[in-house]
């Protein structure tokens, strides 16, 4: 078994892979890669099975040495990566050979970078995920973010929980990652329709009308921009505040999710990832991978599961706006990203070409 | 007919892959019908959900991913690929007419040993002071009340208890802390709690307790369960210290379960080991 050294961490470095579904009655977050999609594709570059683990960086990536050879990807925003001080990019599986060293620097463009790993990442199980979740030290590495001098596991290419399967939808033309050198990366066409959307797609929230016409026009007109107060379990947006009365009873909850004790306060409810909560003050929360998972605040609309990658590449400063879709588009453009990302067009050998055009939405 | 019982509840999308289901009266949609939560209603409409919540994990819906059950409310999270909004209510009435006849499982009787004020509980006089009382008929009041899980949120093993007596109902603290030790008992509204890790926290506290609420070493991970039932028991000082020495050395006692597969949401939410070594505290004085 191969093992990986941390040299230096990153600003914050998590083992994550899909997440653990299924434990809302316990209390417990599903958690997983910020931007899944992200993941997802590396895994499938390195030759994985989508779910495997994987290491998610942000906005400062870390450095790490490789004890054996392995086939490894980079996916989601561009961390500056050099392998030996060479350059490599983003979206192309690339071979490590023994002792050299990743190093990651500051992101050109969005938050997470992925590191994707021939075999994954091999940390232990817990409730069925290797995902960290940091809140609750729980998952991952010991339940945190990794420092310098760990050394993580790598996993075993040819485990079968590991291994992509090679019939199928997810068949890849250009065969085992390890075959001959043979680099693969993302179709330029599908990278360009997965790009993170600064403009994010909602449906309405269960609450959306305890908000005024007016208040929701704004909510739909304003832009936003992301605070420093983001991180996995939520993004805080700062802009103009919804008019007064736009909150209604919301504004009486804002000191968090004591049920309907104090006039007006809404009684805590089940939240769902990518819930937009309207707080004090009138400003949103975007609730995320590691967010709580009951609470008590009135949710004006939620991010459609298709644009819940681009938040996982929303840093400070980036400013968003929001677009109400219908849940039939929502689902339609949910179905059209899981066609793209479980096609056999997705990944392209690296000297080869993508020339079929994908019938796929913008 | 039993039939009448799930027109009581309404379903809400909440997101394109997840579905609300509201019962009680404090499920209609106007906010001016939110009503407190001390009422006969709630604990019917609490009901409801545990025993819906119940009859899933029991005959478990294909492409239904997650529940998050709360006070009045259950919150399905579905495969968009499987399941549309309208036809998962379909099925899931299926499942409320069904719901008179679930039974839930016994309860657990589960007794939390809590050491009150000092650094434990740095807002045990603030709280006696708001309410004109003495410390000690806090903590009198605190642990006398049997109180019921409600739910699990916000944090893997967090319970929502209610409810507090009367006289303790206090709202949060008007700025919530940065970090709140793992084991503090807290009251907020008119219900208690306590913190299973360091997290940030608004809740008022009045003690710590030094038993784990969560942890991956034992069956079951959660000590508590939706449905169970819970009583305080103050303690001393010396046997914080003792217990918590305890608890370290415990888990041989317990089978690790952190290593399940990841399993389907109904997995343990009502399987918690016996736990025989809760109510030795009963009956002793704390300092």
């Amino acid at each position: 078994m191969s093992t990986l050294e941390v040299l230096a961490p990153g600003m914050l470095t998590t083992v994550q892979d899909l997440g653990r579904e299924g434990f809302g009655p316990m209390g417990v977050a599903p958690s997983g890669a910020a931007d899944p999609v992200s993941l997802r594709i590396g895994n499938r570059l390195v030759g994985n099975a989508e779910g495997a683990a994987g290491l998610e960086m942000t906005l400062l990536g870390g450095t790490f040495q490789f004890q054996g050879a392995c086939v490894v990807a980079l996916t989601g925003s561009d961390f500056c990566a050099t392998l030996d001080d060479a350059p490599v990019s983003p979206w192309n599986s690339f071979k490590v050979e023994p002792g050299q060293t990743l190093r990651l620097g500051p992101t050109r463009s969005g938050a997470r970078c992925y590191l994707c790993i021939e075999g994954g990442i091999s940390v232990p199980q817990f409730l069925g995920s290797a995902s960290t979740h940091l809140l609750s030290g729980l998952g991952g590495l010991e339940g945190r973010a990794l420092r310098k001098g760990d050394v993580l596991k790598i996993g075993d290419r040819d485990a079968p929980e590991t291994k992509q399967k090679r019939t199928g939808k997810n068949a890849c033309s250009t065969g085992s990652a390890r075959d001959a050198n043979r680099a693969r990366k993302v179709a330029a066409k599908a990278l360009e329709l997965l790009a993170p959307r600064k403009v994010l797609r909602v449906t309405p929230g269960p609450q959306s009308d305890w908000f005024s016409k007016a208040a929701q026009n704004a909510f739909y007109a304003n832009a936003y921009r992301v605070t420093e107060e983001a991180n996995r379990m939520g993004l805080r947006l700062q802009g103009p505040t919804l008019p007064e009365g736009a909150h209604g009873d919301a504004s009486e909850k804002a000191r968090g999710d004591a049920p309907g004790k104090v006039r007006g306060e809404m009684i805590s409810e089940g939240v769902s990832l990518g819930a937009i909560q309207i707080a004090a003050g009138g400003l949103p929360i975007i609730l995320f991978v590691e967010q709580q998972t009951t609470g008590g605040y009135a949710k004006i609309a939620n991010v459609i599961s298709a644009d819940l990658h681009s938040l996982g590449q929303l840093r400070p400063r980036h400013e968003i706006r929001f677009e109400l879709v219908s849940f039939e588009t929502a689902r339609k453009l949910l179905m059209e990203q899981e066609e793209l990302l479980a096609s056999a067009e997705l990944i392209v050998s690296a000297s080869g070409l993508f020339r079929r055009t994908l019938r796929l939405a913008k | 007919m039993p039939a009448n019982k799930s027109s009581t509840a309404r379903f809400e999308p909440a997101s394109d892959q997840s579905l609300l289901i509201y019962f009680g009266g404090e499920a209609k949609k106007s906010r001016a019908k939110a009503r407190p939560l001390q009422s006969q209603f709630t604990i019917q409409a609490s009901e409801q959900v545990r025993k819906l919540l119940r009859l899933l994990e029991l005959e478990p819906i294909a492409g239904v991913r997650n529940l998050h059950p709360a006070y009045c409310s259950l919150l399905v999270k579905f495969d968009a690929a499987k399941w549309r909004h309208e036809k998962l209510e379909q099925e899931l009435r299926k499942y409320l007419v069904r719901l008179d006849r679930v039974r839930l499982p016994e309860p657990q009787q589960v007794e939390i040993p809590v050491c009150y004020g000092g650094e434990f509980g740095p807002d045990l006089e603030d709280v006696a002071s708001t309410h004109g009382i003495r410390p000690q008929r806090v903590i009198e009041l605190h642990s006398s009340a049997t109180y019921l899980v409600y739910f699990l949120g916000f944090t893997p093993g967090f319970a929502y208890l209610g409810e507090l007596p009367q006289a303790l109902i206090t709202p949060r603290l008007p700025t919530p802390r940065k970090k709140v030790p793992a084991g503090s008992v807290g009251i907020a509204g008119n219900q208690t709690g306590v913190y299973p890790f360091e997290t940030p926290g608004g809740w008022r506290l009045l003690g710590r307790t030094p038993v784990s609420m969560f942890r991956t070493d034992r069956e079951g991970l959660s000590l508590l369960s939706i449905g169970d039932r819970v009583r305080f028991v103050p303690i001393a000082r010396e046997q914080f210290a003792e217990l918590a020495k305890e608890e370290v050395q415990q888990p041989a006692s317990l089978r690790n379960s952190g290593q399940a597969e990841g399993g389907p949401y109904m997995e343990r939410a009502n399987d918690l080991p016996g736990n025989s070594k809760l109510g030795q505290w009963r009956g002793k004085e704390c300092a």
